[in-house]
Formats: C-alpha cells, structure tokens, sequence
C-alpha cells in the first residue's frame, strides 16, 4: 500500500517537474529516478499475475499430453493443435457451438428492434409514463436473473418450453433488452433534434426522418450494445443449466464446465476448449474497451 | 405518474427530455430550455399514440418475462412443490410455513452469514487494490500504462465460465501451478495439496477468481476517473506541502467520492447474486459448504427438489438485493439531480 503512494508521490513530481525550476529541488531527483523504475516494475509484476491465467490457459491448450501433467510445469515446449482437434472433435460440439451462436445473435437482434423503438419514444416524445418507464428499465437492468433460475425452470416446465432454444433466445432477450434501451436512449438524446427538424422540414416524414437521419448517426451506440449483448449472452449460465437439460439443447458454457468431468484429467483439451469459447469474447472486448470505461465513468464523475 | 400532462395529447419532439429522466451518458444539447413546437408533417397514426405503440414490444416483454416470473417466484414460495408435486402438477398452499421453516433453521443462516461475509471480503479486496491499480496506472508512462491496461482487459474479458475452467486447472491438487508456486516459495505440504478441501478454501479461491476478474473494471474505471481530475489540483496541493497520501485523501477522494460509491454498490450486487462462480467452480461443495445464497435456492430447488422453499430462499434474497439496490438508485438519482 506505503509502496503505491509513494510511487504516486513521486510520480506527481515528475509530472509537475518542467514548471518547478529543476535547482531548487536537487534531492528529489534521485529518488525520482528509483521511483519510476520502482513503479515500472510493480506495474509489469501486476500486469504478469492479471495475464498469467489467460497465457496459462492458451499456453496449456497447445502443449502436447506429456508436458501438461507434469509435477513441475513446462514453460518451454513444442505447441501442438491436438488438444483443439480433440475438443473439437466431441461428440455435438457443433451443435453446441450452433446453439451458442444462435440463441446470442437472436436475443441481441429482437433486443436492438424492440428497444429502438422503445428508447426513440423515451428519448423524443412526452407521453404518460414516461418516467416511470424510465425507472423501470433502469431497475431492470439489475434484475436478479442468477436468484430467478428456479421459478424460470417452473414457469418453463408448466408451459411445455424445456430445452428450447426459443425459450432460451427470449430469456436472453429480456436479459439484455433494459441495457440497450438504456444506452440507444442516450445515443438518440445526444443528435440534435434540429437535424430531425430539418430533414422534415424538407419534406421527410417522421419515420423518413427517423431512418434517413438518426439511424446512420446511431451506428457506434447500435455497435457498442450489441457487442455488450453479444457477451452477456454468450457467457450466461445458469439459465441453460437449469433450463437446458438435454445437450441438444446446451450452449457453449455448459459444455465447457461439464468437458472438464467429461475428460478427467485431459486438462490440455479442456484448456483448448475454454481457449476456444474465450477467443471471440477477447476479440470483441480488445475493441470496445474504451467505449465501456469511458462510458460508465461519464455518469459517475462529474469532470 | 402524472408527469409531463401537458405533453399527453401530443407527441412533440421535445428539446429537453433528460430533465426528467435524468439522462447520464450525453452531454445536453444546444439549448436544453423547453421550447414547445408546433406539431408537424405528420401522417397516418393519431400522435397521441405513436409513443405507446413504440413502447408497447419493450413494455410488454419486460412485463412477461421479468414480470411475471417475479411474482409467480413469490406465489411459488407460499407453495409447497417438492418431488410429488412436481409430477401430479398440483402444488399445494401452505402459506408461509416455507419461510417460517427457513428462518428457524440453522443452515439458512449459515449460509446467510457466508454470503454477507464472502461479499464483503470480495467488495473490499476488489475496491482497494483496484483503487490502488487505479492509482498507478494514472501515474505510469504511456507504454507501461498500456502494457498495464491491456493485462487487465484481457482478465476482465475473460468470460467467467472459462475463468472457472482455469482456475480449477491452476488450483489442480496433481498437476496444478499453484501447488508448483507455493513449493518454489518454499513452503512445505504443497506436494499434492488439495485446494477445495472445505466450504472456506474453496470460498478463498473464489474470491481471487472474483477479484481478479472484478479488479480490472475498478481499476480501469478508477484511472479514467482521475484523468478527470485536472493536474492543476494536484499540484496545487504538492506546492503547498501535501504528501502523497495527504492529496489523495483532501484532494483526490472527494471528487471521486461519487465513483467510488457507486462502483461499491455495484460490486456488492454483482458479488452478492454471483452464481456461475460459486457454482461452477465446486458446485457449493465440498459438502454444501460453499453454497452462497443463489446456489444455497438452486441446489435446493434443482437438486433437492424443494421448488418452494427454493422460491422462499431466493424472495428474501432478492429482498436483501432490493435494499442493496435501493441505496444504489437513491445514490444514482442524487446525483443526476445536481448534474
């Protein structure tokens, strides 16, 4: 704890240091350049033990069978693909793999339809409601889903729509239906009203307007939570599980939790597998990263 | 709700609606003052209803799917739906002898104070040291911050089933790294040292795997906060003598007092209703021992086959997450009242 505050002292003082005249502080300068170095070091030793579980997990699922089970680990060997073909290679991976894609890219389309309707109303016109319309998409952004699973199982059983995909993609749907109403809302707000004025000055209609005008300035917010939704999706668990008994009817994450019991020991074709379900959300996470820090600060701190 | 009664009738596009909603993410616009236009160019629909036609597809779903379930999980609580039941479809009524069964048992309130203490563990683990990343990252060069920053998305991106799936492959009692690191350090008994041996070890690994991939998000959000921050403060403050820590508790904390109360309630939300954590990880064992409230009402429910007293369990967890929650929204509304 001491060590970060001082490394942050110091830091301060270098940040500070072209407007302080460089001779009335000759001691600090030593001790600036130990702090730096310090700083760098603890900042690479954090970065090592953050990434250390995601390099293990790729490094584990390309090393060959003999250089995983070892009492002391290998760090250097020769990467192999057979730990990818063999998991891969399971039984109904693809229909895994197909469910995990359609229930993801199902929920976050019927999401984005519904909740631009629903945040283009909220955000542009005055009706009866509205706030309280507003409070209640903001409450359910929280809703407790992971506390919920057992009433859904009732409710999913009483009406025959166990081990569907239809019902899994709907449950999806509400999941991440609040988040995108509550960000497209915001992105509707931000264009002017006097660009929609003016395209129906001349002479589109509303819906023209809405289309021609809106929609084309929409497309980071429309990008941004469908990526959101995406990951949410792809990740959820405890739905499927209790959802979902059947495996033609199973996603990715409850393939990937139950491949490990499945294989025993084979942690190389379990690390395949866990790498494989990863790489997708990495690629889209690498991308939106600023977008998601810079989001929820803007409404936390005020600058 | 009798807000906006002039606006019923007509369906104006309105120059300032975030008065009222209490809009966060954007910046006001250009004149934000309420200016009332003429209605115009509009044909078809009556306008009065356009906003309700639009809202209808999002209000409806909300209502059946959140909604409804909502409130069959409270009926279902005051019901008696075990093995039996479940087959001949016919639960019975029993009022609320499902609750006055679980506040009278012990293993309830054990496994309440384990959620309560594993929560409060995980929030403050994750909010000190993802403060203290924060710190640093805000005062690292721009290549190391960059080397920092990319670790830690790559921890947070990692979806929590896979994380799980690691970990367990880290904390493995054969072959597992940790064991390796705890030999290399020189400590004895970690040959074949099992690491999910009772409730509370495997509640310790949980908890580094929530906080590792729970850190990142604080950290993060905490370095762009203080990019906020001008550096005129700072040096402000270290002209007139303030000392690290000093500055960071007169200068820095106050300005991100709203951060900071935010991001703890949020984590505590999402640490109290972690389930594919918990549960992914040893299922709640060894022995039910690492159940927390959310796997304590689904091993219940779908293990035990207690449907109702699943549903008891998971109403009053779901009431302790509203007064959680309750503060969140008063914290969120406050603040959007003085912006």
């Amino acid at each position: 704890m001491s060590a970060v505050s001082t490394a942050s002292a110091v830091a301060k003082g270098s940040a500070a240091a072209p407007r302080v005249p460089a001779g009335k502080r000759p001691v600090g300068k030593r001790a600036k350049v130990v702090g730096k170095a310090g700083k760098n070091v603890l900042a690479l030793l954090v970065a090592a033990v953050f990434v250390f579980p995601v390099y293990w997990m790729f490094s584990s699922s390309l090393k060959p069978k003999a250089e995983i089970l070892t009492k002391d680990p290998v760090f250097v060997f020769s990467p192999t693909t057979e730990n990818y073909v063999k998991a891969s290679g399971v039984d109904m991976f693809w229909t895994y793999v197909q469910n995990s894609f359609m229930v993801t890219v199902g929920a976050v389309l019927l999401a984005l339809i519904v909740a631009l309707a629903a945040s283009f109303a909220i955000a542009r016109m005055r009706f009866r409601g509205r706030k309280g319309l507003v409070l209640g998409v903001m409450m359910a952004q929280m809703a407790p889903w992971e506390v919920m699973v057992i009433v859904m199982y009732m409710i999913a059983r009483d009406s025959d729509m166990l081990n569907s995909i239809a019902t899994l993609t709907l449950v999806y749907f509400v999941m991440v239906l609040p988040f995108t109403i509550w960000t497209l809302r915001g992105f509707i707000a931000a264009v002017p009203v006097e660009l929609e004025e003016a395209a129906m000055i001349d002479g589109c209609s509303r819906t023209q307007a809405f289309f021609k005008v809106i929609f084309p300035l929409l497309a980071p917010g429309l990008m941004s939570t469908s990526l959101f939704g995406f990951i949410t999706a792809w990740n959820e668990f405890a739905m499927v599980l209790i959802l979902n008994k059947e495996d033609y009817a199973q996603t990715l994450p409850l393939w990937l939790t139950q491949f490990n019991t499945a294989f025993g020991n084979d942690w190389g074709a379990t690390m395949a597998a866990a790498s494989m379900f990863t790489v997708p959300v990495l690629i889209v996470f690498l991308f939106l990263q600023r977008k998601a820090v810079g989001g929820m600060t803007a409404g936390a701190v005020k600058g | 709700m009798t807000v906006h009664s002039q606006g019923v009738v007509t369906s104006v596009p309105e120059d300032a609606p975030r008065k009222s909603a209490g809009e966060s993410q954007t910046p006001p616009p250009s004149g934000s003052k309420e200016v009332l236009q003429r209605p115009r160019g509009r044909r078809g629909l009556p306008t009065g209803l356009l906003p309700y036609l639009l809202v209808a597809p999002a209000v409806i779903s909300l209502v059946v799917l959140l909604g409804y379930p909502l409130i069959r999980n409270v009926i279902l609580s005051f019901q008696q739906v075990n093995k039996r039941e479940l087959i001949t479809r016919k639960p019975e009524w029993i009022g609320v002898d499902n609750y006055k069964e679980l506040l009278g048992s012990s293993d309830f309130w054990t496994v309440v104070v384990r959620s309560f203490v594993f929560t409060a563990v995980n929030v403050l683990v994750i909010m000190l040291i993802g403060t203290l990343i924060g710190i640093l990252l805000n005062n690292l060069g721009k290549k190391m911050r960059l080397v920092l920053s990319l670790a830690l998305v790559m921890a947070w991106a990692m979806p929590i089933v896979a994380s799980v799936t690691v970990f367990k492959w880290l904390f493995d009692e054969q072959f597992g790294v940790a064991n390796w690191v705890m030999r290399s350090l020189g400590f004895a008994g970690y040959e074949q040292h099992n690491w999910f041996e009772t409730g509370t070890s495997t509640l310790v690994i949980i908890t580094v795997l929530i906080a590792w991939g729970s850190i990142p998000f604080v950290a993060l959000n905490m370095y762009a906060g203080l990019t906020t921050v001008g550096t005129e403060l700072y040096e402000a403050a270290r002209m007139d003598g303030a000392s690290g820590w000093r500055i960071f508790w007169a200068v820095v904390f106050p300005i991100m007092k709203p951060f900071f109360l935010v991001t703890t309630f949020l984590e505590v939300i999402w640490v109290f209703k972690a389930f594919a954590q918990v549960y992914a990880m040893n299922a709640g064992g060894p022995d039910r021992g690492s159940e927390t409230l959310p796997v304590f009402a689904f091993v219940e429910g779908s293990g035990q086959q207690h449907y109702g007293m699943a549903a008891a369990i998971s109403v009053l967890t779901i009431v302790m997450l509203i007064a959680v929650m309750s503060f969140y929204f008063r914290l969120i509304l406050k603040q959007e009242e003085e912006q």
